[in-house]
This record gives structure tokens, C-alpha cells and sequence, in this order.
């Protein structure tokens, strides 16, 4: 899913240590990964299902993996990775809990960042009766890929739920860090899991 | 670099002559031996732009363009190999071998062995994934290339450009394993026994040396053929293709050809034993069956793909059930334990193991884009 601003990347990238192992679940076109080749020197795997996005991975250079996440991550050892990315992604999978589950066992820790569906703006649409439509959320409701609508409030009582520690998250809105009320003012989270 | 894609045109077959020993996995040492190739494009300065290509059971040297005498015989992987083609044969020196033991001019079964001043025949030495790759290493030699800016294959050549990533890890930049596996699977190898018993119980194969009886296991080879052919395809496409339809449009209860299936299967083995060397069948079915590099690491394969330093593409067909998306991904799985730079795409298909072979965009957009960054970094 593309997002314009930088401030996941920048976020991203200083969670994670030179040289790590990382891996980049819906890596898109494969901008993340080689950001972070060229700031962290990592080593690094992208997994995308679009074959055109995988081509893009290929011209950038980028190890691409073309597998559908619903299916698992079977290919991959326990805590092989340092990190397991999926950005803005989460919404747009079946098995949430699954595949967060995966991420854990394949990784020592998983960074994931999704759209806050109770960003005050996106109340407010619901407010005067149409489905929010904003840059975080950039789909009508009738073509949009994702298949699960959530908040960060929600986020935090699914990974209490299921044993799985929120060691830090950062909220954000409009490429501003949002410290109060992020349930209500940010548009977008990033956060870093363990077990 | 974007202009109508076209033939390399025409193109003639060259031949080697190796007399230093070879030494085979089997044990066997053949004295000397010939290997036949085609070369296109031009090899720069530096040599660094030579891709190999590896070919897989009925395949040849004949990868590209065509002969003069004979225009319709193209090469097998014509639809990727040319000028401004996904290969692009002005930027890389594309080369195609016939494996040592092939039927198409490299030394092989029908070949005449020197002791004995008649054809090898069953005599032929047992030859390996292991062993083509050394005969190929000898040609780059012949040819001054040090290194490979590509090794690349299907199926069996996909197991010949893995090999190459283990046997001479810095001779590559990159390994290209299409529809392959790290070792055939039992059911495989049944049916390759199955093919090779076909040919074995025909009566005119003569244990091997039908030449000296002037015949050949025609009938054998036709099953071979026939058997094999059915599991290159998927259920879907052949049910596509021909579905039921009968030939008179009605039963006419009898053992000819009723369902236009079996006139395409008889076709092909007809095609096929015409052309085709029933030992080198049975050889090349054995290096298939014997290809297993993880055996001696306890079948660990990322233990045995640890030396291999190239960069790997894989690439596997939706409905391809001979060497399935699975095989390639425990491939994949291997190399991504040993840190190595590694991509991998599964292309949809109907089109069964077969796939590999044909026209696919989505293939070839992956292939197009994977060469052009090796032209970016191993070329000029």
C-alpha cells in the first residue's frame, strides 16, 4: 500500500541494529528493504503476492519471495529474523492473529504499522454517515483491499489477548508524532511486538 | 533497449574435442570426449557477459535461432533468447551445450567407442548432474570464460545450475533454477522406472545395442514418451486443450484412436522416437533420479547449498505437480537460511511443468527484469 510520507520508514529504521536479518512481509515495490540496505546494511527478504511488485523488487535489486502470507510463513525457521516488518498490511490479511503469531515465531520481534479507523477525521465521516476515505485509508469502500477495520485501542486488547507484548508504539498524523489520545488524533501507529 | 524482439536468426552448431581424461562420478574414465554447442551474441572484452545455458531431459544445444538448412527447427527456448528478448543477446554471449551422453552430437551413447570400434551403447558410462556441469566447466574454458554472469536452467538444467553454484561457486554471479528441485520425488522417479522399463522390455532395444542390429526401441521410446508427456502437462490443460471430444463423434467401440488425446500422445512418441536416443534417455533419467546434493549432509540442503556464493532466482509454475512450487521453495527456504541473496516467483499457469518452456508474460517480465540488473551490475 503506498504511502507517500516517510515517518514509518524513519521509524522503522531506528528500531533496527546494522547487519540485522529482516524480513518485509507485503514489502510492496521494495523501498522499505532497500532504505533500510542502504542505512542499516541489513540483510534483508521481501515476501509480496502482486507479480508487478515483485517485478519492481527485481529491478530495484531486491530479494523477493512471491508467496501468499495467508498461507503461513512455513518457508521460515523459528526466530530466524531479527525483525519482521509488515507495514500497513495487517488490514488487508484474513488471519490476523495468525499471521501475527507467525511473525513472532520467525522473529525475535515484529514491527507492524496500520491505520487508526478511529482517527477523529474518520469518526467524524462516520458522524455524517459515510465510510471514511482519507490518506490513511485511501479506498472507497467498495474497491479497498483491506479486509479488517480496526483501531489502536482494539489493537492493544487483541495483543493482550493473545499473549503478545506491545513493547513500544508510536502514533502519528500527518507526519506529526501524536502523543496524546493517539486513539483519537493519530491516523497511523507503529509499534513493536515481542512474546 | 526497446525494439521489436527478434531471432538470433541463423545459427550453426560448433563442436569441442576434450582429450584430457574425464574422470566420472561413476567411476568410469572416459579418455576423451566431444561436446557440441551454439553460441549467440558476442562475448565482451572482459568475458563477463557468457550466460550458460543448461538444458533439461530431451533438450539440446540448439537453444536459439534456427539452421539455414533447415529453418523450421528453432531453438527450444527461442521465445527468451534473441536480440531484445527477456535474454537479450546484444548485451549477453549466450551459450547452450548438449550434455555429455546426449543424443544431438556431444559424445554419447551411439557414438563410437574407440577401444572397441563399435557404438558405446549400454556401455556408455552412468553420467551425473556432477559430471555435466565439470564438461561445461571445460567448454567455458575452451570458450575463456572465467566466469558466468548466469547459469541457467529448467527442471533438469535447473538442477545443473545449482550444481554449478556448489561445484564451482566462483565461476557464477548467478544461478536461475526454473521449475526445478533440490531431488526428484519418489513418485518422480517412478515414473521415470516406468519410462525406462518401457524401453528396457522392447524387444528391439537389444540390451543396449539396437545400433549393430540396425533398429531401434521404437516402441519403448513412444511410451517413454508418452508417460512423460502426460506429467509435463496439468489435468486442466489437457482436458482444455482436447477434452473428450472423440474423433468419428461417436464410440466406433474399437482400440484405434477414438479420443483426440491419444492422437496427441501417439503424435508426440511417434515425433519423439524419431529423434531421440533410447540410451540416452535411460542415462538422463538416471542423473535425474540420482540428483541429491543434500544426501551426503544427512539431507540437510542448506548444509549442502553453504558453499554456493551465487545470487539465486527461482522460479516456479502454479500447476506444475512434476516439480511443484513446494520443491522450489525448499530450495528458497535453504538459502534463505544461509543469508544468500536469493528471489523467487510462482507464476500462474495451466500449462503443468511444461510452463517453463512457453511464452508466459508474467515469466518472461520476471526473467526481462532479472537479466537487465545483471547486465546493470556484471556487464560493461
Amino acid at each position: 500500500m503506498p504511502l507517500n510520507d516517510r515517518i514509518d520508514f524513519d521509524v522503522i529504521t531506528d528500531w533496527i541494529q546494522p547487519g540485522e536479518k529482516v524480513l518485509d512481509l507485503g514489502c510492496d515495490d521494495g523501498q522499505l528493504l532497500a532504505h533500510l540496505i542502504d542505512a542499516r546494511g541489513i540483510c534483508g527478504y521481501g515476501v509480496e503476492k502482486d507479480p508487478a511488485r515483485v517485478i519492481d523488487c527485481i529491478q530495484r535489486g531486491i530479494n523477493v519471495l512471491q508467496i501468499d502470507l495467508e498461507g503461513g510463513l512455513n518457508d521460515f525457521d523459528d526466530q530466524f529474523f531479527d525483525h519482521v516488518i509488515m507495514s500497513l498490511s495487517l488490514q488487508a490479511i484474513q488471519n490476523t492473529v495468525g499471521i501475527l503469531h507467525e511473525m513472532l515465531r520467525v522473529g525475535r520481534e515484529a514491527i507492524v504499522s496500520f491505520p487508526n479507523f478511529a482517527y477523529w477525521r474518520h469518526r467524524q465521516s462516520i458522524i455524517n454517515g459515510r465510510m471514511p476515505v482519507s490518506d490513511s485509508l485511501p479506498y472507497q469502500w467498495f474497491d479497498t483491499p483491506n479486509v479488517r477495520f480496526f483501531t489502536i485501542a482494539d489493537f492493544e486488547t487483541l495483543c493482550a489477548d493473545n499473549g503478545i507484548t506491545i513493547r513500544e508504539l508510536r502514533a502519528f498524523d500527518d507526519n506529526q508524532p501524536i502523543t496524546e489520545e493517539p486513539n483519537f488524533l493519530a491516523s497511523l501507529a507503529i509499534c513493536r511486538l515481542t512474546k | 533497449m526497446t525494439t521489436v524482439p527478434q531471432s538470433v536468426g541463423i545459427v550453426e552448431p560448433r563442436r569441442v574435442a576434450f582429450d584430457e581424461p574425464l574422470t566420472l562420478r561413476c567411476g568410469a574414465t572416459l579418455p576423451a570426449y566431444e561436446l557440441v554447442y551454439e553460441t549467440y551474441g558476442e562475448l565482451n572484452q572482459d568475458a563477463s557477459n557468457a550466460v550458460l545455458i543448461c538444458h533439461a531431459l530431451s533438450g539440446s544445444h540448439h537453444v536459439a535461432g534456427v539452421y539455414a538448412d533447415n529453418p523450421k527447427n528453432t531453438g527450444w527456448w527461442d521465445n527468451l533468447i534473441g536480440p531484445g528478448k527477456p535474454l537479450d543477446t546484444r548485451r549477453f554471449f549466450v551459450i547452450g551445450v548438449n550434455n555429455l551422453g546426449g543424443c544431438f552430437g556431444s559424445t554419447g551413447p551411439a557414438s563410437i567407442n574407440a577401444e572397441t570400434g563399435k557404438p558405446w551403447g549400454a556401455d556408455f558410462p552412468f553420467v551425473t548432474v556432477e559430471d555435466w556441469v565439470h564438461t561445461q566447466a571445460r567448454l567455458a574454458d575452451h570458450l575463456g570464460i572465467a566466469r558466468f554472469a548466469a547459469v541457467m536452467g529448467g527442471s533438469l538444467g535447473g538442477m545443473q545450475a545449482m550444481s554449478w553454484s556448489l561445484q564451482y561457486p566462483e565461476r557464477l554471479a548467478h544461478a536461475i533454477v526454473i521449475a526445478s528441485a533440490p531431488h526428484l520425488s519418489t513418485e518422480n522417479i517412478a515414473f521415470n522406472e516406468v519410462a525406462r522399463q518401457a524401453i528396457l522390455s522392447d524387444p528391439d532395444f537389444h540390451n543396449g545395442h539396437f545400433y549393430t542390429h540396425g533398429v531401434v526401441p521404437a516402441r519403448g521410446l513412444r511410451l517413454a514418451r508418452m508417460l512423460g508427456h502426460i506429467t509435463y502437462l496439468s489435468d486442466d490443460s489437457l482436458a482444455q486443450k482436447f477434452g473428450r471430444a472423440l474423433r468419428h463423434g461417436k464410440a466406433s467401440f474399437s482400440y484405434d484412436i477414438e479420443f483426440e488425446v491419444e492422437s496427441y500422445l501417439r503424435y508426440q512418441g511417434e515425433r519423439f522416437a524419431k529423434f531421440f536416443d533410447a540410451n540416452t534417455y535411460l542415462l538422463t533419467t538416471r542423473a535425474l533420479d540420482y540428483f541429491d546434493p543434500a544426501l551426503e549432509h544427512g539431507g540437510d540442503l542448506a548444509a549442502a547449498l553453504a558453499p554456493a556464493t551465487a545470487d539465486f532466482l527461482l522460479v516456479s509454475f502454479s500447476t506444475d505437480w512434476r516439480f511443484s512450487p513446494a520443491r522450489s521453495r525448499e530450495i528458497v527456504h535453504a538459502l534463505v537460511k544461509n543469508r544468500r541473496r536469493v528471489s523467487y516467483a510462482e507464476i500462474p499457469s495451466p500449462a503443468g511443468h511444461d510452463s517453463f518452456l512457453l511464452d508466459n508474460p508474467q515469466y518472461h517480465a520476471v526473467l526481462r527484469s532479472y537479466f537487465a540488473r545483471i547486465g546493470e551490475q556484471t556487464c560493461r
